[in-house]
């Protein structure tokens, strides 16, 4: 449906604040570079703070970047105010005109578009229908629950077909489960009308279920970018290891050629090009992690709780505190806080860090 | 350095916008050409003397010399404090009595409202007017009731009952808001630690409200030190400074002097305005930021509760019985001798130039009451939401025109433009005509509709405005379509507070009204001068019932019309 999907691209941007307090200057946002692709979703996420939203505002137009260039559909969009570009914007608070009904709502852009009435109303109707609002259009906002809100303002931004659909943390204001369900339906309707799609969150399963890539923000930089599967499985940091799931770290030493050493336990993996000598982070997934009898690495169990779908332990290994969900426990052995065992896990499954 | 980017994409993205570049230099012509130009002649003016035309003190020297000055300068601030103290106190009387007592009967609500609205719907001299009648020489109590022959009110205990219970109101609903952020368990918790109720007031309550009470106290300090019409009509030998700038140019003919003079009278103001500005209000609500958590359990005990209820029934019943004193007053043949019914001040009123004034009155207010709410809601739009360069000057200016008493900008207008814009014979063509009285009046009530403005812009999400933004609106369009439908209400009221500040406007007004206008207040103030008690209230009730009409019209279309109805529901 959109007249045409724009790739965005930020140019080595930078957003400098002066800190309230100290009266110093901060970056907000520290050399931002980013390409995305036409008609792709993808996710900015953080931790509150980490310039996300800063980023998404200056695509948008509210800010003005102090470095870089910010270029959308090829076209440098620096100089352009907010209502002059080509972006639309899903807000956290919905923003919704509270004086106008759902369908005046949803016409404003159209209407400073200065379309024919009747396109406006057959536009309207049709992206109404689209996310089920159908029959609803004389509402007004504050007739509607929080989840037709949302759709109410998501309809306004697609309505105008913008090249690019910016999202700012829209789901945060929902209860849990309304959270999951619309998450969904974005996903699905950004398929359908096949639109690219920033979107801002600090939710890190949202930003798993609905991005094709995810742009892991941290005190303004960008820590890594990758497919929500990249990063699970092949985090480039501590940060975004403990920051995406959840994950145990094992110091450790690189002892050999592909070879390290865990608490005086020498356990062979590639090493990649982490030299002989240098420490490192063992890097497991607690369901990656098996407890048995026999294994690798001894241990002594701390907790031992059942969850119902898993077995959650606690295991010290050494002065490490180990976290292990061993799912489907029903006929395994379970063990109780002061056994001993081991841990076991298959090399494929760890990531190794250098951390010096 | 490191800004300089922003700063020049920010640059172009705000000239693109060529509706809001316009409004602001026009809002900066305007202020600069009718607040900050009329100020500063008068400081020019009495340095650089145009008589003497080098840099001097002499005036100054000579004003300070003349006893008559020097004492309505003792005058003006005795009364100023006196007035605030007053006024202070009963207003918080009034606010704990509201907030912290449970009251037996409904009609003291109703009395509490009806009284702190009459002060804003009443003309300035009302009260002055049925002091006079009640406790003047002819008084209904003191001759009438009392038999006593020879009862001056006049001078300062006269001017300051009736700045008292003109200004207290404003103090009660001062107090009252800030009285209701108090968290009623900061009181419990004092309360459970064995606090008696006395005890609990006097190192919890009053301590919290300590800053706020400050703030009514100045601003109502402010409010009399400024106030021109009641020390005129029931002032007698009592000069304030005000009163002394009005005679030394309409009796003295002495406008350097007088220019002089109303320099100190603005320095003085303008001192105590931003010490409550900049340091008391923000002190004030700095310590009171708490919502409520939930209701507050109110004071039943009776040994509190009577005497409280009691006193402030007799000083509601006391304020109504003034205002009744003035339709009284048109309709009685002769105040003290007479008591028997007659239109006939009605009809001298009519015959002696009454169409005329209210003709005029009426239709000076009402070209000035759009224009001032549509410049109000501007500037706290541009102030609230926008960022450029010189916003701050924008916003300073147009708040400051608060504590310029009328008086002084009267002096100003007339340095200013009787002779052109510094005497150049530009814009003089403005003198003496209708469009610099709707100046007059716009200037006198753009503070509170911007303040008005201001507050209640606060309370709207600025991604609501963003929104709309980010969907192609331009800042006109915004403010159009989104900002003005948002406040309605607030809009509304700016409109006829401004209509209403306007027609019973008088201090200001008198200096630069010409023979060819007659206005209702001047008017007033001339019969009440002359001794024709009567035509005098016969005016003020014709007044107070165009005034009273206006704010019933207003809630009428706020309850029918208002936006906000269906917007609060949301919240």
């Amino acid at each position: 449906m959109p007249k045409e999907k724009k790739g965005v691209k930020l140019d080595h941007i930078s957003k400098i604040y002066k800190d309230p307090k100290t009266k110093k200057d901060f970056y907000a946002v520290r050399d931002v570079s980013l390409e995305i692709e036409p008609g792709s979703f993808v996710t900015l996420l953080g931790p509150s703070g980490c310039g996300k939203t800063t980023t998404l505002r200056m695509i948008a137009g509210f800010e003005s970047p102090d470095e870089g260039s910010i270029i959308l559909g090829g076209e440098v969009i620096d100089e352009l105010p907010p209502n002059k570009r080509d972006t639309a914007m899903v807000f956290q608070s919905y923003a919704l005109l509270p004086h106008y009904n759902v369908f005046d709502n949803v016409a404003y852009g159209l209407r400073i578009r200065k379309l024919p009435k009747d396109e406006i109303r057959e536009k309207v109707m049709n992206i109404l229908e689209l996310v089920e609002l159908g029959g609803m259009e004389n509402r007004m906002i504050n007739q509607l629950s929080g989840g037709q809100q949302q759709r109410v303002a998501l309809a306004r931004a697609l309505v105008v077909e913008p090249g690019v659909l910016l999202f700012d943390e829209p789901l945060s204001n929902l209860d849990a489960k309304l959270r999951v369900s619309m998450r969904t339906e974005i996903r699905k309707i950004q398929r359908k009308v096949g639109i690219t799609a920033i979107y801002v969150t600090h939710d890190q399963s949202e930003a798993m279920s609905i991005s094709d890539k995810i742009i892991i923000m941290k005190d303004g930089i960008v820590e890594q970018t990758g497919t929500p599967r990249e990063i699970y499985y092949h985090p480039k940091s501590l940060f975004v290891a403990d920051f995406i799931g959840e994950a145990n770290f094992l110091r450790a030493v690189v002892s050999g050629q592909d070879e390290v050493t865990v608490e005086g336990v020498i356990l062979n993996m590639q090493t990649g090009d982490i030299p002989a000598g240098s420490k490192c982070s063992l890097i497991l997934r607690p369901e990656a992690v098996r407890i048995e009898d026999t294994g690798l690495l001894p241990c002594k169990v701390t907790f031992s709780c059942f969850m119902g779908a898993y077995q959650n332990y606690h295991v010290a290994v050494g002065e490490t505190n180990v976290v292990i969900n061993d799912y489907n426990p029903r006929s395994k052995k379970i063990y109780q806080e002061g056994d001993t065992a081991y841990l076991n896990f298959s090399n494929d499954s760890v990531n190794i860090l250098r951390t010096d | 350095m490191k800004h300089s980017q922003s700063i020049r994409l920010e640059q172009k993205k705000f000239f693109s916008d060529p509706v809001l570049v316009f409004s602001i230099l026009l809002l900066l012509v305007f202020l600069v050409l009718f607040i900050l130009y009329p100020l500063a002649i008068l400081l020019i003016d009495s340095i650089i003397p145009p008589e003497e035309g080098t840099v001097t003190l002499s005036v100054f020297q000579r004003v300070l010399a003349l006893t008559r000055f020097r004492t309505a300068f003792v005058n003006t601030i005795r009364l100023g404090i006196l007035t605030g103290v007053f006024s202070t106190a009963i207003g918080l009387l009034f606010a704990y009595v509201d907030v912290y007592v449970k009251v037996r009967t409904r009609m003291l609500g109703k009395l509490f409202n009806l009284v702190s609205l009459l002060p804003v719907v009443s003309p300035p001299f009302v009260l002055s007017l049925s002091t006079i009648a009640l406790f003047g020489r002819s008084g209904l109590i003191t001759r009438s009731i009392l038999k006593i022959y020879d009862s001056n009110i006049y001078g300062l205990w006269g001017i300051v009952i009736v700045q008292t219970l003109t200004f207290f109101p404003v103090c009660y609903l001062m107090i009252k808001g800030l009285l209701k952020n108090i968290d009623p368990s900061l009181e419990e918790a004092a309360r459970d630690m064995g606090a008696s109720r006395g005890k609990v007031f006097m190192t919890v309550t009053l301590p919290l409200l300590l800053p706020g009470l400050g703030n009514a106290f100045l601003v109502t300090f402010i409010e009399s030190v400024a106030d021109f019409a009641n020390p005129m009509l029931i002032g007698g030998n009592y000069d304030t400074m005000a009163t002394t700038i009005y005679l030394q140019i309409t009796g003295a003919y002495d406008k350097t002097g007088a220019a002089a003079m109303a320099v100190i009278l603005l320095s003085v103001t303008l001192i105590l305005f931003i010490v409550q500005k900049y340091y008391l209000e923000a002190k004030s609500t700095a310590t009171l930021t708490g919502k409520a958590s939930r209701a507050r359990m109110l004071i039943t005990d009776r040994s509190v509760t009577a005497p409280l209820t009691v006193f402030c029934g007799l000083v509601s019943a006391f304020v109504i019985l003034m205002y009744i004193m003035v339709p009284l007053g048109a309709l009685f043949k002769l105040w003290g001798r007479d008591y028997s019914l007659s239109l006939k001040w009605f009809d001298y009123m009519m015959e002696y130039g009454g169409f005329k004034a209210f003709r005029d009155s009426v239709v000076l207010s009402l070209i000035a009451a759009p224009l001032t709410a549509v410049l109000s809601m501007i500037i706290a739009y541009l102030v609230v939401k926008k960022k450029f360069a010189g916003k701050g000057f924008i916003e300073f200016v147009s708040i400051l025109a608060m504590a310029v008493p009328g008086t002084v900008l009267g002096v100003g207008f007339i340095r200013g433009y009787a002779g052109g814009i510094f005497r150049s014979g530009f814009l003089q063509s403005l003198y003496g005509t209708g469009t610099i009285l709707v100046i007059v009046f716009i200037v006198r009530s753009l503070p509170v509709g911007t303040r008005s403005g201001i507050s209640a812009l606060r309370q709207i999400d600025r991604s609501i405005e963003e929104s709309a933004y980010d969907m192609g609106a331009n800042s006109g369009k915004v403010f159009m379509t989104v900002t003005l439908p948002l406040i309605k209400d607030s809009f509304l009221s700016g409109l006829v507070t401004a209509f209403v500040r306007s027609i019973t406007a008088i201090s200001a007004i008198i200096l630069l009204v010409t023979p060819s206008y007659k206005l209702i207040t001047v008017q007033i103030n001339e019969f009440a001068e002359k001794g024709y008690f009567g035509v005098a209230c016969a005016y003020a009730t014709v007044l107070i019932a165009i005034t009273y009409g206006a704010v019933l019209l207003m809630n009428l279309f706020i309850k029918y019309f208002g936006t906000s109805k269906h917007v609060k529901e949301e919240a």
